[in-house]
């Protein structure tokens, strides 16, 4: 799946306008605890998110993540934006919850980061 | 008697719309080059021109000689008007290809500033649709052009370079361990991690990734490097008294991070071991941390894992990870 797929479904606003949104999308994964984004994401992955620290974007720029999604439009500090612009992390933010989000782009195509693991 | 004749280019396009701030947000690498980029670092050295009182046909001579689309119409070093190749056609149209120059230029071109960045012509060539501003240095004295064209290459260049600075800065990292002999050459980065500095909580690590990357590893070893030097880190921020040491040791077969602290201790190791289980505060869980998972996490992802601690002294946590011939992607 492509960025721009993932804005449009999302519903997304786009928090990080100097970024190139053309990048492939290869999974998805959801969480709120930084080891679960260590252990289960996977490369071009785009992580969905309730957290807005700045260590949401190094935690995803370590694991490779491609993109984060915040959901219900929380807006991340300044310092996580200065992170993401300079690690090359596209942040995305969009008015639904974790739920929503993720079933819409499953129902999309987009599979979740561990599906390989457990096939 | 001559027919009112039709509007210049210029005339016809002149300058409007300023850049607005939502404009001034859209920017890229490119973009950025359009700022960094000055205008004359990127046009040609020399500059063809031609006097007002000159006649049309020595224009079109002059463009033809010179393979370009358009001249600056110079009257004793000022900058008069600009004379293009849409202008001498509407001349020849209208048989007048004999009569001089400033009969068919437009008078008082727009023109840009040598100290300029590069973005400045752009915005006048996106506003206007013109195809070459004439460039005047600080004394108003015509010193160039500058087209798309020039603008174009500038921007391929710079961009070429900055590929080639990134490719040369890792050849030379890469070649460290065939460039340097010895019985055994390890590469060793320290980096002092501060207790409770959650602000630049995981720089450490990003920097060993970065730089395992550099040293020419595959990407795949260089993340699992930075997933567990990211644990350890977070551990030294969260967990220890006054900080600790994070530290990479690159040999030839094997990495090897280790991070060390000098308290509080660890009471019981098989405990802190157990998946879940965690002694770090609401504030630090609120974060997305301290769940107990990053001594698991750090297991899984290296080959051999190693904690040792005395309580009231401090502890010591060795991750190794093997190098396979195919995680060598440069020497490493």
């Amino acid at each position: 799946m492509n960025l721009r797929d993932v804005i449009a479904i999302s519903k997304g606003e786009i928090l990080t306008p100097q970024l190139s949104a053309d990048a492939e999308i290869f999974s998805g994964c959801c969480a709120d605890l930084m080891s679960d984004v260590l252990a289960y994401s996977r490369p071009q992955a785009v992580l969905l998110t309730g957290l807005i620290n700045p260590q949401v974007v190094r935690t995803a720029q370590v694991a490779d993540v491609r993109a984060i999604v915040f959901a219900h439009d929380k807006q991340p500090p300044p310092e996580t934006l200065a992170i993401a612009v300079q690690e090359n992390i596209f942040l995305i933010r969009s008015p639904m919850s974790m739920y929503e989000l993720s079933g819409k782009l499953y129902a999309a195509g987009l599979r979740s980061c561990d599906a390989d693991e457990r096939a | 008697m001559n027919a009112p004749r039709p509007p210049t280019e210029q005339e016809k396009f002149g300058r409007h719309r300023p850049l607005t701030d939502r404009d001034a947000h859209e920017i890229n690498r490119v973009e950025e080059l359009s700022y960094d980029l000055k205008i004359h670092e990127i046009i040609a050295a020399e500059v063809v021109a031609i006097a007002p009182d000159a006649p049309l046909s020595d224009a079109l001579d002059l463009l033809r000689l010179h393979r370009i689309s358009g001249l600056p119409v110079v009257d004793e070093e000022n900058l008069v008007g600009i004379i293009s190749v849409e202008d001498i056609l509407r001349a020849l149209q209208n048989g007048e290809i004999h009569l001089p120059v400033k009969n068919y230029m437009s008078a008082d071109p727009v023109s840009v500033r040598a100290s300029d960045s590069i973005v400045e012509a752009i915005k006048i060539f996106t506003e206007t649709g013109l195809g070459r501003l004439p460039v005047l240095n600080e004394n108003k004295r015509l010193i160039g052009i500058i087209t798309k064209g020039d603008i174009t290459r500038g921007i391929l260049r710079a961009v070429q370079h900055d590929y080639q600075e990134e490719e040369v800065r890792r050849y030379r990292a890469s070649h460290l361990f065939e460039d340097i002999v010895s019985d055994r050459t390890t590469l060793v980065l320290r980096y002092a991690i501060q207790a409770g500095d959650f602000t630049h909580g995981g720089n450490a690590s990003a920097n060993i990734k970065r730089a395992l990357l550099r040293l020419g590893a595959n990407p795949q070893l260089a993340r699992r490097c930075g997933i567990a030097a990211y644990e350890a880190e977070m551990n030294l921020i969260i967990h220890t008294a006054k900080g600790g040491v994070l530290k990479l040791e690159v040999e030839s077969n094997e990495i090897v991070i280790s991070a060390a602290d000098d308290g509080p201790g660890i009471e019981d190791i098989q405990k802190v071991l157990q998946p879940g289980y965690s002694t770090a505060s609401d504030q630090i869980r609120a974060m997305g941390f301290g769940a107990g998972m990053g001594l698991v996490n750090i297991q899984r992802t290296v080959d051999a894992m190693e904690l040792k601690s005395a309580p009231g002294k401090g502890s010591k946590l060795i991750m190794r990870i093997a190098m396979s011939a195919d995680d060598k992607k440069g020497a490493l």
